[in-house]
């Protein structure tokens, strides 16, 4: 049935002209969500370095005392990771990157012997290592896209629980680094046991230049104490804000192709169409052509 | 003289200006109180509060649930993962958070993490002029 095609492929385009008009949408709220997480990272960026300082001022001042959060194991055998990916898809590569090193790690460990232990943050995550049958010890969901530090205080929490007991010896941190707006890449980062003061201050990167000679109170020993846990908490928002940033930049990423392929296919299905719709009129036009042929010849006959 | 007073959390800066005293207390020391020129010094705070007497003579109470002090002889900087200026309290929230607190430690009384609430709730409290029972 002439028509019949063109009608097919009519409805088809509509279809993808509402699909486009979905991924540029979400394309351009990830971009303004981008933005903003980056507006926030940056506005927890002086507090992280003002407790660097603190630190940088205590290394300065030889405090190094025998905390639980600096409890260095030989060989660990139970290590957790923290893997911090997304709540939702539609991200690209995003939360399958996070999940695969994490896996690959952990892979790694395990055939060595070791033991594990896994907490999720975000749905992604927990829905892989579910289905995969691993055994998760806590997840968290629900503000990835929107971190804030009370999420970061809970994980932190659960995390000093596991390590402080002394049913791991070691975390992992899995998350995905926000470098530029260009590149992000997935990073397994050592997140406990701490570092020695003296590295942490020369990682850090603090604004202040350590001045010798702050008096403390009540002690270096015990503003250290103190600290580490605001420390441990620090990084892990920090980790929590990275993360945001990161999956709002996939996703305006992955949104933007999705948009750019919808137009190719539009463009595609177009010209399917007009060449559909050119060949039933060429049809019609030799029908009606052969018609008035076949009557010539029949008045000829008549004749 | 004046010098420069912060108040920093994890998420943003919560006060900036300028101020001629600060007042705090530190987890064993007491009390404290910082003028311009104060001799370097770093201390833990209590959950507490945390006073400023502005340039101009005013005012400003806050309530941080502990954290630091960092003070050289031109800045005062506070580092806590929650201070709340005192006017901005919310009275309902501190009441929820204490029954909850405290009925954590009906369960256990030597939860850390449920004590330390109880007394940042109460802290609220207090400060906000409502008596914790009522």
């Amino acid at each position: 049935m002439p028509g019949g095609a063109e009608r097919v492929l009519r409805r088809r385009i509509g279809s993808v002209k509402n699909t486009k008009k979905i991924t540029r949408a979400m394309e351009l709220i990830a971009a303004t969500r981008v933005a903003r997480a980056q507006q926030r990272a940056n506005a927890a960026r002086p507090y992280a370095e003002q407790l660097t300082g603190v630190i940088e001022n205590l290394a300065a001042g030889g405090a190094d005392v025998d905390h639980p959060l600096l409890r260095q194991v030989e060989n660990p055998q139970k290590v957790c990771w923290v893997v911090c990916a997304g709540d939702r898809g539609l991200a690209g590569p995003y939360n399958s990157a996070v999940i695969r090193s994490a896996e690959r790690e952990m892979m790694a460990h395990r055939s060595g012997g070791g033991d594990y232990k896994i907490i999720t943050v975000g749905r992604k995550p927990k829905d892989y290592f579910t289905f995969r049958g691993y055994d998760i010890d806590a997840s968290f969901m629900g503000f990835t896209d929107n971190p804030t530090y009370e999420n970061a205080r809970e994980i932190a929490r659960r995390v000093r629980e596991l390590f402080d007991s002394g049913e791991v010896d070691q975390v992992e941190l899995v998350y995905t680094e926000f470098v530029s707006l260009g590149t992000q890449q997935p990073v397994v980062r050592r997140f406990l046991p701490l570092e020695s003061t003296e590295v942490m201050a020369e990682q850090g990167g603090g604004d202040a230049a350590a001045i010798a000679g702050f008096s403390f109170e009540p002690s270096p020993e015990g503003v250290l104490e103190d600290l580490l846990p605001q420390y441990v908490e620090a990084r892990l928002f920090a980790a929590l804000l990275d993360a945001a940033a990161s999956e709002h930049a996939n996703r305006q990423r992955a949104m933007k192709a999705a948009t750019e392929n919808a137009e190719d296919l539009i463009t595609k299905l177009a010209r399917e169409m007009n060449r559909a719709r050119q060949a039933s009129i060429t049809t019609e036009i030799m029908e009606i052509v052969g018609g008035a042929a076949a009557l010539e010849e029949d008045d000829e006959v008549a004749a | 003289m004046a010098f420069t007073i912060e108040f920093v959390s994890p998420e943003n800066i919560l006060y900036s200006g300028e101020g001629t005293m600060v007042t705090a207390r530190t987890r064993g020391g007491g009390d404290i109180a910082f003028l311009p020129g104060h001799e370097p010094f770093i201390g833990s705070l209590q959950t507490g509060e945390v006073k400023v007497t502005e340039t101009g003579g005013d005012m400003k109470s806050f309530a941080v649930r502990g954290g630091f002090v960092s003070v050289t002889g031109e800045k005062v900087t506070v580092l806590s993962d929650l201070a709340v200026p005192v006017g901005d309290i919310d009275v309902a929230a501190a009441r929820s958070d204490l029954a909850a607190a405290e009925s954590a430690l009906a369960a256990d009384e030597l939860d850390p993490f449920a004590t330390a609430d109880k007394k940042w709730a109460e802290l609220r409290l207090t400060m906000s002029g409502t008596t914790p029972d009522s």
